[in-house]
């Protein structure tokens, strides 16, 4: 990352969930994923940029992680589900090449 | 004659992204198979349990909806452990492998690939008994994912 612009990203699930409940968790982030197959405006190669894992854990215990290609679209959007039993924060993070990283924390209180 | 013309664009605009891929190795039904064995590490998948949401008819091949969904409970005894999706003619045939866990609740994952043409699609199920399902699904893509230029 250059100049370290700003990552985006977006999760959207409920904040709050009964006991025992399966929520839909979507998560989407704005990040080219640069095959390597695509040539730029100057005729070279694009060099190849992706964002090679997402892992989402609960309570810090792994619920859902994912391994990514190429083939995964610019804006990696991935939506699944998680099944609450108490309250706890969900941690969202994804890493990638050129040491691509973020993470993002979801909270969900059980009412 | 206007058709003549679209029929013959066609295999030229295409020929472009074979000749990229071309470099990579030809993408075939072989080089999902040697994906495929590497991901259930050589043990055979039956058909079933394993559903795929796609249209069969996509406009634009860059971001293509999907959805994978599979006919198994999620308990922390019997569980749905690994779900992977691999493509016939992309220049790599990976897409993307997900693990799930008793804690997911539900097996279904949906999310956005890339199709570089008109092909197959496979996903592969493996179960926490280690037993490997899998569906297939034929998609007519009219716009390419990988001849576009920056």
């Amino acid at each position: 990352m250059a100049d370290a612009p700003t990552i985006r990203s977006l999760v959207q699930a409920p904040t709050a969930a009964q006991r025992g409940q399966v929520i839909l968790v979507r998560a989407t982030i704005a990040h080219a994923m640069e095959t390597g197959y695509r040539r730029g405006s100057d005729g070279q190669m694009l060099p190849r940029d992706l964002i090679r894992r997402f892992s989402c854990t609960l309570q810090g215990q792994s619920v859902f992680s994912a391994t990514m290609h190429a083939a995964m679209a610019s804006n990696p959007y991935m939506a699944f589900h998680v099944r609450i039993m108490e309250s706890g924060v969900l941690q969202l993070s994804w890493t990638g090449d050129k040491g691509f990283a973020h993470t993002r924390s979801h909270a969900i209180t059980v009412s | 004659m206007k058709r003549r013309i679209a029929i013959q664009a066609v295999p030229a605009a295409f020929a472009a992204c074979w000749a990229s891929s071309q470099a990579w190795g030809q993408p075939t039904e072989q080089t999902m198979s040697q994906a495929i064995a590497k991901f259930t590490g050589g043990a055979a998948a039956q058909m079933g349990k394993v559903s795929i949401g796609i249209s069969p008819l996509v406009d634009n091949g860059n971001a293509v909806p999907i959805d994978i969904s599979v006919d198994h409970p999620q308990e922390s005894d019997r569980f749905v452990r690994r779900i992977a999706i691999f493509n016939e003619r992309n220049p790599q045939p990976d897409v993307a492998e997900f693990e799930l866990s008793p804690a997911s609740g539900l097996a279904q994952v949906s999310t956005r690939i890339r199709l570089a043409t008109t092909q197959k699609l496979v996903a592969i199920a493996q179960l926490s008994d280690g037993s490997f399902w899998m569906q297939s699904a034929d998609v007519i893509v009219t716009l390419a994912a990988c001849i576009e230029v920056e």
